[in-house]
């Protein structure tokens, strides 16, 4: 059976459609940007998206006031993907998969708003309060795997209707920037105080950033938009390594990718990588990249735009992926000037267009966990 | 292809159930030492274990128990061995200790061996560690132990190169321990030989109560 | 200076959770990275927060940590040098 990426949708600083987000890129506007965070007032660049962006945009939802930062950007990427559409997660046909690392995380400080109840800090709490807004029949599922999350709920996405479960699923990804995460990263040492330069020499760790995207995944191929591609295959794998440092020779992502293309011999025409820009992370991916043998293909990595944007990011990245596929337009690695990994990658350094009949992404993330997907027109 | 479950643990609070039989250890009102006295009595000899949050040092005690005395990891392959497993409360007994050392402006001091286990999906990487297992991962998140969740979900990672997956339910919340891990292959005659459990609903939720 | 380097021996148990490792285990000029006691990246991390929790000292380029951190002998030298012991 065959499996199709459908409509989507991007919320972020960028713009709050797929084709605002789209366009913004192209006239390279960063969503990063220096910013002053948290108790300790530390200076670093992240993507955030503002209160009046926010609060312009909210005033479509019934009752915006019972719902969190989170829970709104996602009824609004969602409510996007099904005007698009025209399904409906009252079909017991269609499933929505929420993919988030700490949701409403911010519930667990102190300065919250006292309408929300604490318990949308579980998971499931919050995904339920999505999905009810929406009237929705099946109960979502929530895919909470670190940074692979988005990726791995799109191939979950694509498992579940290859074996007949549902036709559609509403795959919505989001995280927030908090400073939960802010403070976690920083002791790290990983949050980079300039705008994030992924693959380059000069990187110095990463911008955390905000968004939600939406991707509608089906098995019906009527109706499908200009974007549409085919879910081939996708495979997650892990190092096995540790839990924090990616592996040095990329066991886990090479193994991810040869997974993903094993029955597939089709020439890739682009990657959209990972690229954290972390000094390990970056060439972890290079190596794993030479050792499966894509080099000479032109890679990027989002999060010069973006940030990384945790459990949005793999469907963010997806989802632009695809509007740029179907534009042919291969996307600049922002950032990104001078060659800092040893493996034998290219990095796309200008804009342009190019034939796109096909591309990879990948993921790789805490825990030791990757993923690869493969897209085909 | 018809799977079955080979062997299992369950831990519920201070109760170690291990493929039907209790584990008796002494009773200990303090979760870290139920966690301490269980890794000694699996004789786990894993000193990282005493680094971990609770959320893993809880499924790395109930898989090392379910793994124990049987060959599950001599007769499956790593590389197609999936980890599988589901909560309710995610890494939110951790995420309370990161949000606590970062609540007051005047001692602001976050930990990174706390702030690395605020993610569900770790307690996989340990399990994945410990037994040197590259197979696929999913870590999801329901309200309730979901039997049939748990196994449409190892059923779709089956179709692909799974061979054999250890599987489960993996909570820590507010103190209270609540796992069911269990081991899951393809039913052949050898196996058949011991004695396995079919992997169904009901046969879960009969594990699980 | 033996007191600072057993306190520290004390401390760098607790904050890194060695809880098989005794006090008297620890060899002073023993690498504390490598074979030694086994630490990794995250307890690296880990000794810097310790530098500051017990002595206020704030390690401002994570790269100085290499030569801080060769040996519980070494961090208790760097305390001193600070003033702080």
């Amino acid at each position: 059976m065959e499996v199709f990426t459908s409509y989507h949708n991007i919320i972020s600083p960028l713009g709050f459609t797929s084709k605002e987000n789209y366009s913004s890129v192209l006239t390279d506007k960063l969503g990063v940007k220096p910013c002053q965070y948290g108790k300790q007032n530390e200076t670093f660049c992240l993507s955030i998206i503002s209160d009046e962006q926010l609060n312009s945009a909210s005033q479509k939802i019934k009752d915006a006031v019972l719902f969190s930062k989170l829970e709104k950007l996602s009824i609004l990427s969602i409510q996007d993907v099904l005007d698009q559409s025209g399904i409906s997660l009252s079909d017991p046909k269609t499933l929505l998969i929420y993919s988030t690392t700490k949701g409403n995380i911010d519930l667990l400080g102190n300065s919250i708003k006292q309408s929300i109840s604490k318990e949308r800090a579980y998971l499931s709490s919050m995904a339920n309060a999505i999905a009810n807004y929406f009237n929705a029949v099946n109960k979502p599922l929530v895919i909470s795997n670190a940074c692979i999350s988005g990726l791995l709920a799109i191939i979950t996405a694509q498992r579940l209707i290859k074996a007949g479960q549902y036709e559609n699923v509403l795959v919505c990804g989001g995280d927030l920037v908090t400073e939960f995460t802010v403070s976690g990263f920083k002791s790290f040492n990983a949050l980079s105080p300039n705008p994030c330069k992924p693959f380059d020499a000069r990187r110095e760790g990463i911008n955390l950033g905000e968004a939600v995207a939406t991707l509608l995944v089906t098995k019906n191929k009527n109706g499908l938009p200009n974007s549409s591609m085919q879910i081939v295959n996708g495979a997650s794998a892990n190092d096995a390594n540790h839990i924090s440092g990616p592996s040095r020779t990329g066991d886990g992502l090479f193994k991810s990718i040869s997974q993903t293309l094993k029955n597939n011999k089709v020439k890739i025409d682009t990657i959209s990588a990972h690229g954290t820009a972390t000094p390990y992370n970056d060439e972890m991916e290079s190596v794993a990249f030479e050792r499966a043998g894509l080099i000479n293909i032109p890679v990027n990595s989002l999060k010069g735009y973006y940030g990384h944007t945790l459990g949005a990011a793999g469907v963010l990245e997806t989802v632009l992926t695809l509007e740029a596929a179907s534009h042919d337009q291969l996307i600049r690695s922002a950032g990104f000037s001078e060659m800092g990994v040893s493996g034998k990658i290219e990095l796309i350094k200008e804009h342009q267009t190019s034939n796109i009949k096909t591309f990879l992404k990948t993921a790789s993330g805490f825990g030791g966990c990757n993923v690869a997907a493969l897209f085909v027109k | 292809m018809e799977l079955i479950i080979t062997s299992y643990c369950r831990i519920k609070n201070n109760r170690i159930v291990v493929k039907g039989v209790e584990v008796t250890l002494p009773k200990q009102d303090v979760p870290s030492y139920f966690f301490a006295d269980a890794y000694k009595h699996f004789e786990m000899n894993y000193p990282k274990f005493h680094k971990m949050d609770n959320l893993s040092k809880l499924g790395l005690i109930a898989s090392d128990a379910a793994l124990k005395g049987n060959d599950f990891l001599q007769r499956n392959k790593a590389e197609t061995t999936a980890i599988i497993m589901a909560n309710k409360a995610s890494s939110l007994d951790t995420d309370r200790i990161h949000q606590q050392s970062i609540n007051d402006k005047d001692h602001y001091l976050p930990s990174p061996a706390t702030f690395v286990y605020t993610l569900p999906n770790i307690v996989i990487g340990e399990m994945a560690i410990k037994h040197k297992l590259t197979g696929e991962n999913l870590f999801c998140i329901c309200d309730a132990f979901d039997a049939q969740l748990l196994i449409d979900h190892t059923q779709i990672t089956f179709d692909q190169e799974t061979k054999s997956a250890i599987c489960g339910w993996v909570d820590y919340d507010n103190g209270n321990a609540d796992s069911l891990i269990y081991l899951v292959e393809i039913a052949s005659d050898s196996i058949k030989n011991t004695n396995f459990i079919p992997l169904n609903a009901a046969a879960l939720d009969q594990l699980y109560k | 200076m033996d007191a600072l380097i057993e306190k520290l021996k004390g401390q760098i148990i607790e904050q890194l959770n060695l809880a098989e490792v005794k006090p008297a285990d620890i060899n002073p000029d023993a690498a504390l990275f490598g074979d030694g006691l086994g630490l990794d990246s995250i307890d690296a991390l880990e000794l810097i927060v310790l530098l500051e929790k017990y002595y206020q000292i704030k390690i401002k380029n994570p790269a100085d940590g290499k030569t801080i951190f060769e040996s519980v002998r070494s961090m208790a030298t760097f305390i001193q040098s600070q003033g702080k012991a």
